[in-house]
């Protein structure tokens, strides 16, 4: 009987957030507390020849101001290649070059624009396909020179690029050969940014034995830990990362950046707690973004309508510092193709510097751009082929042995049922074959339709853990390191915990907060893998207390453990059910009428940790970087009036291979925000640099978001193919609403304009801008 | 016309309570609010009134407390999502409509939507709700469950 898992339980953090109780990291009190704030860099690329500080130490109340002088260490979670402070040289404009701690917020801004910096330009790269260009400036003259912290990243020495991936599987040259139908497409998408709500913000004290105590908005509190304590040599054990409500991260609160800042700042007062907040604008332009791609795609098709062969280069924009994209452009090679059987591949992934902001992982983990690319072809080709653009798909879908780009094979349990989600589609969207409707003079109605699938690229040593008490009314609390930023995990986690004890949601209590000291380690509150990596180590816990509830049970009846059952908070004999022992009476041990106590008092404890996963083989890609896929289908329906290449977004639909729903509400909703981000994105989100590489007014007057009004009806479904290691075999949750719908909105605008667009965003301008095929 | 200067003592009127406070006379209203007062619900998300993170409700009408100084707010009735108390319509429509995700747009939302009931008592029509909620940005959610929270919000009282 379901408990828990399938019910809309209601958000564990719902009243918190409505009452303004919800504690996020700068909403601590800040007597006390010193203020620290950035000086950035205001060229994109140029060498520091001198930083006059002394007129803002003049200032009253400025405490200390630091340059790259005062740090010698370099970061990043991959390759060490960044400093905290500019040293020496700068590489994107508004990189931080100063740190000013100071009394209070104004005194530190007013010292921070007393900082005069001297540079000397120098010459800047801007796009991928220049810095892989001959005689392109060297971003960093010694690539292969910084301490590399996994194996597999491939710096190569001499050049712009950061790491490369290949995938390369049958023969693409013989298989071309076959092919009736050929599309080779060049595409360009800028980066953007994350803009989650909360900007990022960090605080640091240091006690006087040595202890750290860090306060961030992260979603990595324990990667925080870990950077902290190699960079600067202190014990993990004396480092304590707490991180509270977090207003929203996507990706962007992954990397450890601001937390160094706080670190710094705190160690030039002696100690003294510090709080470095920055603005908007640096938050857009000085904290890592997302990714841009330039892309190159040939795929062939032959008379049967099957793809053939593939051959595809990806050039991922991972601006001035790498951060962690030289794995997502490993995701990049590990699911290329989309989740389509092509037995001919070659592919190339290549990480490549620019003098743009470094990026880092968003929302997707770049399947969100690739995904655009390669379905936009998808499109190309059915069109060409005269097909309907969701049966071509459904043609082509991956099924149960088909090989996976590196080679795997795969199964209903694996990759879930992309057939499904696409038949499934066609009546959740009302699919009418992809064609344009005309609606009246100049305005027409049309879909794109666009697949997606997605694993993940975790270490392959990825850990997660659990930790249950019980309380004297026999409800539980639940303690993970999962951090809570929106995506509902600890409900989710909750759940799972409630069914396992075959009681209701609602008597399991959860810790909103993590604290590094006191919630066992969870990798980082990524990927989507909450439900999978947490959810496995709730269920070890849940076994464990069950362990514990039968040896208590059996020593109070008298009987086997084996024969104690544990339901509806409940501990009885299978053979007497009528005599029940309530949880509130034994989760601490039981203490008979006599008096005598009986038994132990019950704490379970689960771990887990990633098994069976394994590096890309460097010349084929063979290899398995996550445990299992997630994959759907989506569809946006436009109405477009040509005249004035402007358009309106109707409706958008996904339909996703869960695995299983865990919570229908909260993971619709979930979808729809995805969904949502993904029409923003794509219709409007764009850093836009002039030539010298300055980001053209980094703020949310000029840069705009969706808002209210502007959203189209969201429709989600969802099919449940289960994945056998999980619990109760769901699959990753969380990102998967933003990947499709990029292309599902091109491929839409494609068919109402009858244009072939290839650039994000699509904006009117782009529209206007492509040639129409007509003319081509 | 009054002339502050250095910092002065204010009086202000928040949730019901009279506070004084010593302020200067560029401190914004949002800060005085959450780092004198420690009402933190209303959030800093932009500090240029692009994303309306930290509407409060000024004598019955929206404000973004990141455009005014708390000088200007003297003499005024400041309302702020603790002044709710958890009992205002909106806080549990936006419960029921999963209006929310990460919560840090959320007070913002919550006193626009509250301001939007004070202003229009009886259910106003769909481009009206929109051009109220316009002014705030969620980075979250679809607004979908945001626009089903005001109709909540309507049909409850």
């Amino acid at each position: 009987m379901n408990t828990a898992i399938g019910k809309s339980v209601r958000r564990k953090d719902a009243w918190d957030k409505v009452t303004g109780k919800a504690l996020y990291t700068d909403d601590f009190p800040i007597s006390g507390v010193l203020a620290a704030r950035l000086l950035t860099s205001t060229c994109a690329h140029a060498r520091i020849l001198h930083i006059d500080i002394s007129k803002a130490l003049g200032i009253k109340g400025v405490k200390a101001v630091l340059t790259g002088a005062d740090c010698p260490e370099l970061f990043g979670p991959l390759l060490q290649d960044r400093p905290a402070l500019a040293r020496d040289v700068v590489r994107y404009a508004g990189e931080p070059v100063a740190l000013v701690v100071a009394t209070d917020k104004p005194t530190a801004e007013r010292a921070v624009r007393l900082i005069k910096v001297d540079y000397e330009p120098l010459a800047v790269v801007l796009t991928p396909s220049q810095a892989m260009a001959e005689g392109t400036p060297l971003i960093h003259k010694q690539v292969n020179g910084y301490k590399k912290l996994l194996t597999d990243i491939y710096p190569e020495a001499g050049t712009n690029i950061a790491s490369r991936y290949r995938m390369q599987k049958g023969n693409t040259a013989e298989a071309f050969q076959r092919c009736k139908v050929l599309v080779e497409q060049r595409f360009f998408l800028p980066p953007s940014a994350h803009l989650a709500m909360e900007v990022r913000t960090a605080r640091a004290e240091i006690s006087s034995d040595g202890s750290v105590l860090i306060t961030a908005s992260s979603q990595s509190p324990y990667s925080v830990r870990k950077q902290l304590s190699e960079a600067f040599l202190i014990p993990a054990g004396k480092i304590q990362v707490r991180v509270p409500y977090v207003g929203g991260g996507f990706g962007g609160k992954a990397p450890v950046m601001l937390e160094v800042l706080a670190f710094l700042a705190s160690r030039s007062v002696g100690g003294k707690a510090v709080r470095l907040t920055i603005p908007r604008e640096q938050d857009m332009a000085s904290a890592p973004c997302r990714m841009g791609l330039e892309a190159d795609l040939k795929v062939g098709v032959d008379e049967n309508g099957l793809i053939q062969a593939a051959d595809l280069t990806y050039l991922l924009d991972c601006g001035a510092y790498t951060d962690i994209s030289p794995y997502m452009t490993k995701a990049i090679a590990m699911d290329c193709t989309g989740p389509y059987h092509i037995e001919n591949l070659s592919c190339d992934a290549i990480c490549v510097y620019t003098n743009h902001t470094y990026v880092t992982s968003f929302r997707g983990f770049s399947h969100e751009s690739f995904t655009f690319c390669i379905e936009r072809v998808l499109d190309m080709l059915a069109s060409k082929c005269s097909l309907d653009p969701l049966e071509f798909r459904i043609r082509n879908a991956i099924r149960p042995g088909s090989l996976t780009p590196s080679q795997v094979e795969c199964t209903a349990s694996l990759t879930g049922d992309l057939t499904k989600c696409l038949n499934n589609i066609k009546q959740l969207a009302q699919w009418n074959g992809g064609n344009a409707v005309p609606i009246k003079e100049n305005t027409v109605r049309a879909k794109g339709v666009a697949c997606f699938w997605k694993t993940e690229n975790p270490p392959t040593d990825a850990i997660s853990g659990a930790m249950i008490t019980f309380n004297p009314d026999g409800s539980m609390n639940l303690n993970t390191g999962v951090v809570e930023m929106g995506s509902n995990g600890q409900t989710h986690l909750a759940q799972i915990l409630a069914e396992k004890l075959q009681v209701d949601a609602d008597q399991v209590h959860v810790v909103t907060s993590v604290d590094t000291r006191t919630a066992p380690e969870h990798w980082k509150t990524v990927a989507s893998l909450t439900e999978y990596m947490a959810g496995l180590a709730v269920v070890r816990a849940a076994d464990d207390l069950l362990e514990q509830l039968r040896s208590n049970g059996s020593q109070v009846f008298g009987c086997p453990a084996d024969e104690i059952e544990v339901a509806n908070g409940r501990v009885f004999s299978k053979k007497n059910p009528e005599q029940f022992i309530a949880f509130k009476d034994i989760v601490q041990g039981y203490k008979s009428q006599q008096g005598e106590s009986i038994g132990e008092p019950v704490l379970g404890r689960g771990g887990f940790m990633l098994k069976g996963l394994s590096m890309l083989d460097p010349q084929t890609g063979q290899g398995k970087t996550g445990p299992e896929w997630t994959l759907g289908a989506q569809v946006v329906e436009v109405e477009a009036d040509l005249k004035a290449f402007s358009y309106r977004i109707l409706n958008a639909s996904t339909v996703i291979d869960v695995g299983k729903v865990i919570n229908p509400e909260s993971m619709r909703a979930m979808i729809a925000g995805g969904m949502a981000m993904g029409i923003s994105l794509s219709s409007r989100e764009a850093y836009i640099y002039d030539q010298d590489g300055i980001p053209r007014l980094p703020n949310l007057r000029t840069y705009k978001l969706m808002h209210i009004g502007q959203e189209p009806d969201y429709r989600v479904g969802f099919v449940e193919t289960p994945e056998d290691n999980s619990p109760y075999g769901l699959r990753s949750f969380a990102e998967h609403g933003v990947i499709g719908i990029p292309a599902a909105l091109g491929n839409a605008l494609a068919a109402a304009f009858g244009r072939q667009l290839v650039i994000l965003p699509l904006t009117p301008e782009t529209i206007w801008r492509t040639p129409s095929e007509e003319h081509v | 016309m009054v002339k502050y200067e250095g910092k002065v003592v204010i009086a202000l009127q928040v949730n019901g309570e009279a506070h004084e406070v010593a302020v200067r006379p560029s401190d914004l209203l949002l800060d005085v609010l959450r780092e004198q007062l420690g009402l933190t619900a209303a959030k800093p998300g932009c500090l240029n009134g692009d994303c309306g993170a930290c509407t409060i409700m000024l004598d019955g009408w929206p404000v973004k407390s990141c455009l005014m100084l708390a000088v200007e707010a003297e003499g005024h009735v400041v309302l702020t999502v603790e002044g709710l108390n958890g009992t205002a319509p909106i806080q549990k429509a936006f419960v029921d409509a999963d209006a929310f995700q990460c919560g840090y747009c959320t007070s913002g939302f919550l006193m626009v939507c509250h301001a939007l009931k004070t202003q229009n008592p009886l259910m106003p029509k769909e481009n009206i709700i929109e051009e109220w909620l316009q002014s705030n940005l969620c980075r979250c959610t679809g607004y979908q469950e945001i626009r089903r929270a005001v109709r909540l919000m309507y049909e409850s009282t």
